[in-house]
């Protein structure tokens, strides 16, 4: 019995986050998201050395052949240091469609590519969520008509792996024709999303997709948000007790005000367990498969409700510094409210946990 | 992340499943929450010592099982327990605070004059604690043991003593140096409940029950050797036993059970043409606690690992108090409200479901939030021990500053 991360775990989660201290200072990320295209080569090439891209591949590609948790691990690390990079579709949902749905040839093609980071694949998998602004895809002889909401890792992606209006994965080419590719400007700068509209474009359905492995995509997506989340949420309050341990008025450390400790000591308080609970469900995506859908779901609408509380408090511990761009506090309660929204906010989240459980009758 | 406890473990919870199956007719109901137990709660309580399922790993020797110190035993039992729904050991302020101070910090005479009769039940005690002027500032206590022909006497008043009208004694804080600091003036005795002066009278609190008493002594006389630890002690000692009031209200098998009663209430209770469960609103609320009720299961395994692994609970530890009875108020707030207007239904009326048992709970949980370290001195130790944020300053300061300011020309206010 051993609720926790293993040594080896340790070690890499040591090891991300020094290389992250080292190649990714804030200063680094203000300069990228002032661009027009906001990845970081530099870091890009960092989390290419320490073989994540190859984490969830499969070692008979190549791939390092890991688990989810270890994922969340480094998720995490990527959101405590705002890290402007491709991570969740390209690095964790693409591996894990191939190797659970593609064909003996798609993984062949694509997996040994994405570990030697010749290859990114972003993922487009909103619509079997939540419907917004009429969107869809459908799938007939060989084409993709429609369009695809909130494809994640956008920039810079080879090719995109689309879910149609019946939840079948399908790849297509970035630059396939037929398809036309717009890139959408979210609150979070460190990462990117378009979204993707198809004439006719041809593309290929993952071969051996019994239709389930869109729902593994959403766990474990949901599972790495929530990660993320709780890595932005552990810098927020470190920062918040940091600031209040330093700033002084009326003669006092702001942090020895109740009114403040309390905020702080309310921020730890709830964020404590989430991250019990983000480690539970991702050794559940690999261990436990009967469990892991719902208890993903409740990974992801609890670090959302949580870290909106704790983006929104630790802002208000710094006062009117918090609310400036001098400090940079911003960028991680932005990368929150990403985390929150995207692959469903809690409500969307709770009832499918709801009709998970049979707690929704169907109509 | 390895969640087997391993085969030995596996070998260990079979014995106390076949236990429990064979003996739960033996049990008394979960009702019967007597501070004075009854005899089948007695009997029932000597069978689990004699087989090791309460009382485990208290020495032979003062009425326990004897067994090495196990935690994943202790888990599994409490777990298997929690399963199938019977009650396990007795749990009350003697068997869960006096007993491990005792065992940490009593005389040898004292540890087997006490301690089995505690474990089966004989003796039932109350906790004297808090007194009307020292709730959150409990070393302010005021309650006096002066010394005259070798003996205490003792004089004041304590408040929010549960069981003090079944209790047979009392563990009790006083101020035996009043010319001491604060934390270095008290001891902690222990006295029988019919010794002469004392007057328990009950605290009726807002479920319309009297779950907690008020104590007054006047002259209460106590032999010079019914104190545990030294004279001036009495503060170490105490803190010795708070620990484990603490431990003992943050109990991830309860709130699982709790939320599983919640779920059963809303998919029997009928709102209009569906049940509660189908109404999108509650229904969303519902998720949302279980997914806080889930974090706390396994924020309470990553505790359990690191004290196997010998580790301080740290932050995951801190915040169990706070977050545990919050939840649990939470719950039943939730259950109340999936009700409707059946919500309000209390005192023994037509239709009131479950006894009246979610209202009880909602008050009680506040109470709970309160006691034991309120939320805001929670919170206070969270800020201070886990991030390590500045204390208060200190109140000579404060009064310092309070002159000051009370020496400043003030506005008048509301002047017309």
């Amino acid at each position: 019995m051993d609720f926790g991360l293993s040594q080896d775990q340790q070690m890499l989660r040591d090891a991300v986050a020094r290389c992250l201290a080292d190649t990714c200072p804030l200063d680094h990320v203000r300069e990228c998201t002032e661009r027009d295209n906001p990845l970081s080569d530099k870091v890009l090439r960092a989390v290419q050395d320490l073989g994540i891209p190859g984490m969830l591949v499969p070692e008979e590609h190549g791939g390092l052949g890991m688990t989810l948790l270890d994922a969340a691990i480094v998720a995490e690390q990527l959101a405590y240091a705002v890290a402007p990079v491709p991570f969740l579709a390209s690095h964790v949902l693409t591996p894990i469609a191939l190797s659970e749905a593609g064909s003996k040839e798609q993984k062949a093609h694509w997996l040994p590519k994405i570990v030697s980071g010749e290859a990114r694949i972003g993922v487009a998998i909103s619509e079997t969520i939540e419907v917004r602004d009429g969107a869809g895809v459908s799938f007939a002889a060989g084409k993709l008509n429609g369009t695809a909401l909130f494809a994640l890792d956008f920039e810079g992606a080879d090719a995109f792996i689309v879910a149609d209006s019946g939840g079948r994965l399908h790849l297509v080419g970035a630059k396939a024709s037929g398809l036309k590719a717009i890139a959408l400007t979210t609150i979070d700068r460190t990462r990117s999303v378009g979204e993707l509209r198809f004439d006719g474009a041809e593309a290929e359905p993952l071969a051996d997709d019994g239709g389930a492995a869109v729902g593994r995509l959403r766990a474990a997506g949901r599972v790495i948000l929530a990660a993320d989340s709780l890595g932005a949420g552990q810098a927020m309050i470190e920062k918040a007790v940091d600031y209040a341990g330093q700033r002084e008025q009326f003669g006092r450390l702001i942090g020895s005000f109740q009114a403040v400790k309390h905020m702080c000591a309310e921020m730890a308080a709830r964020h404590e367990p989430c991250r019990s609970l983000v480690w539970y469900a991702a050794h559940a995506f690999d261990a436990v498969p009967t469990e892991a859908s719902l208890v993903a779901c409740h990974a992801k609408s609890h670090t959302g409700e949580v870290h909106r509380f704790v983006a929104r408090t630790s802002t208000e511990v710094h006062g009117g510094m918090g609310f400036t761009d001098l400090i940079g506090l911003h960028y991680w309660f932005k990368r929150i409210g990403f985390d929150r929204q995207v692959l469903g906010g809690p409500e969307t989240v709770r009832a499918e946990a709801a009709a998970l459980q049979g707690w929704i009758k169907a109509a | 992340m390895d969640l087997e406890y391993g085969p030995e473990y596996d070998v260990f919870r079979k014995q106390v499943r076949a236990f429990i199956e064979a003996h739960s007719h033996l049990a008394p109901p979960s009702s019967d929450r007597a501070a004075r137990p009854s005899s089948k709660a007695v009997e029932w309580q000597k069978l689990l010592i004699e087989h090791g399922y309460t009382a485990r790993t208290i020495p032979q020797a003062y009425g326990g099982y004897g067994a090495e110190p196990d935690i994943l035993q202790s888990r599994i039992i409490a777990e298997e327990f929690a399963r199938a729904r019977v009650p396990g050991g007795l749990s009350n302020q003697g068997i869960s605070m006096f007993v491990p101070t005792l065992l940490e910090l009593g005389t040898e005479e004292q540890k087997r004059r006490w301690i089995e009769p505690t474990l089966k039940g004989d003796v039932v005690w109350c906790q004297g604690y808090s007194e009307p002027g020292a709730g959150s500032d409990l070393a302010n206590l005021k309650t006096s043991a002066h010394i005259e022909n070798d003996e205490f006497v003792v004089n004041g008043q304590k408040i929010w003593t549960s069981t003090a009208k079944q209790a047979d004694m009392i563990f009790c804080l006083v101020r035996t140096e009043p010319d001491a600091p604060k934390h270095g003036g008290i001891s902690y005795l222990i006295f029988s409940m019919d010794t002469p002066g004392i007057e328990v009278r009950p605290l009726k609190t807002m479920t319309g029950h009297a779950e907690f008493n008020e104590v007054f002594f006047t002259d209460v006389r106590v032999p010079m050797h019914q104190i545990v630890g030294q004279r001036g002690q009495g503060w170490f000692v105490a803190n010795a036993t708070l620990g484990h009031e603490r431990g003992m209200l943050g109990d991830p098998d309860a709130l699982e059970n709790r939320l599983e009663a919640l779920i059963a209430l809303m998919q029997e209770e009928r709102l209009g043409q569906g049940r509660a469960i189908d109404n999108p609103v509650l229904r969303d609320r519902l998720v949302a606690l279980q997914a806080e009720v889930a974090a706390m299961k396994y924020n309470g395994m990553r505790i359990l690992s690191n004290s196997l692994r010998g580790e301080p609970g740290g932050m995951a530890k801190l915040i169990v108090k706070l977050q545990s009875c919050e939840l649990a108020h939470q719950i039943s707030a939730l259950a109340i409200d999936a009700m409707g207007e059946l919500g309000i239904l209390y005192h023994h009326s037509p239709r009131e479901r479950e006894g009246g048992a979610w209202q009880w709970n909602y008050m009680f949980q506040l109470g709970l939030i309160i006691g034991g370290g309120t939320a805001q001195i929670q919170k206070n130790i969270i800020a201070e021990r886990g991030l390590e944020m500045p204390r208060e300053p200190k109140l000579a300061k404060i009064s310092d500053a309070a002159k000051a300011t009370a020496d400043m020309p003030r506005h008048k206010q509301g002047s017309a």
